[in-house]
């Protein structure tokens, strides 16, 4: 409750002088809009209408425009985010879920949840450079942090698919637990997260030769293990916490990734499903499905601070800094 | 809060392009009976005649995108046996080139499949006999179930009766075997949830309610005690439909009619239920039905078994399925897996009206030590098959 004060009284304070406070922006899957939060006042300031069934959401690595993927209008949209207009669409391949941007600013890797296929956009050109057979759902979309590898997980095969972007071709394919669902390079690169929905475990991979390291497995009192469903995670740049959206369990697991070991379970909205860091990861915003909410988590003390009501059925979440 | 890490030298499931894995060519056989259907008043909605074989080849097309990654191939070998066939001989031409067989056929043809000699071994699924015996007195160590029994699909209603306070129902049960089934089995989780069955009528009225609905349906359903729910046992698709928004007093259908506990529908739509529902629709260009949804689950379970043990012989598939380790990834929002009692493939129970999921058993608040999906059907404590248990 402190806390809430004082983020109010830090927002006041700072009130009129910025006009401009850094945002999470939200992917409404049932509404076709996306909602702007702002991270000051902790308030949806914007609604913007969107493409059909908005899923993946990501910015540029300059903040310049924002990506979303619009799956049932077949297409990634670019939006100017200042505006909030659809300044042009990329071809994506049929029914795009998710995608990851390369380092290089340049290639967007999307998942074509529909057609078992990886498309590689280029965004200058606006053009498809390549297409990669994957299995079944691909879902989870992931990229090294050098940039070598891109990672497509398929959600019937049950395998994580791993590209090399340089060819764009694949050089391995590791299975996992059923239904994975959301993959991620640590920050130094050197592992593979991939969430497992049904299997209800993420599997950790070495980078180094595709091999399993670790299978985390979550347990929550009073749930049963069926229910726990991880699906969307994001690692903490210092290396203490990965944050685990637990989906019909309504928590977030707190993982640490040294020891693998889960420190921690959040309480937030239903059906939760991806989430942002704001810019310094004070606080941690998560997309909560069922209830229509984001929950706002206060990333140092590990508690739940609000709930923002947003659209219908909200998706995913990306992080703007405005200054 | 339980980590496991494995140390590298465990490692088994790591695979690469053109490494270790050894080329296996899996064949699963599809074997079907054509049953006689008995003349309905409708001519609405007929049953597809592809219905099973189409979710089976679904299944085969994801069983066969994820084995390409693996050097795993499937092959899928049919035999549809005409009305009164042979199927017995049908079974030993499939049971020669392989001994996983999805299988389409009424109680007792399949049983005398699975007593073949030529089965003793194989692993036989059941995609269409609902029939709870066949996972009870007369169960058969090779036969496995995807399709939910009977007992499982009546439950799920008792469940949703019981949450709604529901729980005075009176019963209308065609005149066929399977309505009489469907009907007993409506009695029977009647009494396992506390429900009040008030009265049960045998539907013989012989008009034509393509015309006469309006007149009939008020009459026939007059005098019946008070109820909160009219059941409906119609598993011949007869006269059910012409049942709601007919009946002498106001009440909400359910059973095979109305509200449905079904294995499969196409109001299925969350927990990604959606993609299958589309692949099944662009292969079959229609919507996936139960029996299809129970042949697709078979081929699937068999995928899964065969991709993650890398075997492809009977034993080594039929002691991974019924391990703890299977679990099946079946769209409704759970891992699917089999009781090791009787075969029978646990799974939830959507209840659906023609258009749009209602719930989905078990309903929250009925608790299983076990799993809450030990709710629907035959639990171990009263399991009357002894096969499994050798």
């Amino acid at each position: 409750m402190r806390i809430l004060w004082q983020i109010t009284g830090l927002a006041i304070g700072m009130g009129l002088s910025i006009a401009t406070a850094d945002e999470i922006w939200v992917s409404n899957e049932k509404d076709d809009t996306i909602s702007v939060i702002d991270i000051d006042t902790l308030e949806v300031t914007r609604t913007i209408d969107v493409g059909e069934r908005p899923r993946g959401i990501a910015f540029a690595i300059d903040h310049s425009v924002l990506y979303l993927c619009a799956s049932d209008s077949d297409t990634v949209q670019v939006i100017d985010p200042k505006t909030g207009k659809i300044l042009h669409e990329l071809p994506s391949g049929e029914d795009p879920e998710q995608f990851v941007l390369h380092p290089d600013g340049k290639h967007l890797y999307i998942a074509n949840e529909d057609d078992a296929i990886t498309t590689v956009v280029d965004t200058d050109t606006r053009k498809v450079i390549a297409q990669i057979d994957v299995g079944i759902e691909p879902e989870g979309m992931a990229v090294s942090p050098d940039g070598d590898i891109a990672i497509t997980t398929s959600e019937t095969t049950n395998m994580a698919h791993w590209i090399d972007t340089g060819t764009q071709e694949l050089f391995a394919n590791t299975i996992v637990d059923q239904r994975p669902r959301h993959a991620e390079f640590t920050h130094d690169g050197s592992e593979l997260w991939v969430s497992s929905e049904i299997g209800g475990t993420i599997t950790v991979f070495n980078r180094e030769n595709q091999q399993e390291k670790a299978k985390i497995e979550f347990e929550i009192q009073g749930i049963h293990p069926d229910r726990v469903q991880p699906v969307g995670f994001e690692m903490t740049r210092d290396g203490q916490h990965v944050f685990v959206a637990l989906g019909p369990a309504n928590h977030i697991a707190v993982v640490d990734p040294e020891t693998y070991e889960v420190t921690d379970y959040i309480l937030v909205g239903r059906r939760v499903w991806h989430m942002a860091f704001n810019g310094d990861e004070s606080l941690l915003f998560t997309t909560n499905g069922v209830s229509g909410d984001v929950t706002v988590i206060d990333v140092k003390n590990l508690e739940p601070i609000k709930s923002i009501k947003v659209g219908r059925f909200p998706w995913g979440a990306a992080y703007r800094p405005t200054n | 809060m339980f980590v496991r890490v494995i140390a590298n030298y465990l490692v088994i499931l790591w695979i690469c392009c053109g490494a270790a894995y050894a080329d296996m060519a899996v064949t699963i056989g599809y074997l079907e009976q054509v049953e006689p259907q008995p003349p309905v008043l409708s001519n609405l909605d007929p049953v597809p005649e592809n219905e099973g074989l189409a979710g089976a080849e679904v299944g085969l097309k994801d069983n066969a995108t994820t084995g390409r990654f693996l050097k795993q191939t499937y092959a899928l070998e049919t035999r549809i046996v005409a009305e009164g066939g042979d199927i017995e001989s049908a079974a030993r031409e499939l049971l020669a080139v392989t001994p996983f067989l999805i299988v389409k056929a009424p109680k007792n043809q399949l049983l005398r499949v699975a007593d073949l000699p030529e089965a003793a071994g194989a692993i036989l699924f059941n995609t269409s006999a609902g029939d709870t015996d066949l996972r009870d007195a007369s169960c058969r160590v090779n036969v496995l179930h995807t399709l939910p029994s009977r007992a499982m699909l009546t439950d799920a209603l008792a469940q949703f009766g019981v949450r709604k306070k529901w729980t005075d129902w009176v019963v209308v049960a065609g005149p066929y075997t399977a309505d009489l089934a469907f009907a007993d089995a409506i009695e029977n989780s009647a009494r396992k949830f506390g429900i009040r069955i008030r009265e049960r009528r045998v539907w013989d009225v012989s008009a034509d309610l393509r015309r006469s609905a309006f007149q009939e349906l008020p009459l026939f359903t007059q005098n019946f005690p008070e109820h909160d729910l009219l059941v409906v046992a119609d598993e011949t698709d007869d006269f059910g439909r012409y049942v709601p928004y007919n009946s002498w007093v106001p009440r909400p259908v359910g059973g095979t009619e109305g509200i449905v506990p079904v294995a499969w529908d196409r109001t299925v739509e969350q927990w990604g239920a959606a993609q299958l529902q589309s692949r099944f629709e662009k292969t079959a260009g229609r919507s996936m039905r139960p029996v299809d949804y129970a042949a697709w689950a078979a081929m699937r379970a068999i995928g899964e078994a065969v991709t993650r043990t890398s075997q492809a012989d009977a034993g080594a598939v039929r002691d991974y399925l019924l391990s703890g380790k299977f679990e099946l990834a079946g769209f409704k929002g759970r891992p699917l897996t089999f009781r090791t009692w009787n075969g029978q493939l646990r799974q939830p129970i959507p209840l659906v009206n023609p258009r749009a999921l209602v719930a989905q058993a078990p309903l929250e608040g009925f608790l299983h030590q076990r799993t809450e999906l030990d709710t629907l059907g035959i639990d171990e404590a009263e399991s009357a098959c002894t096969a499994f248990r050798e």
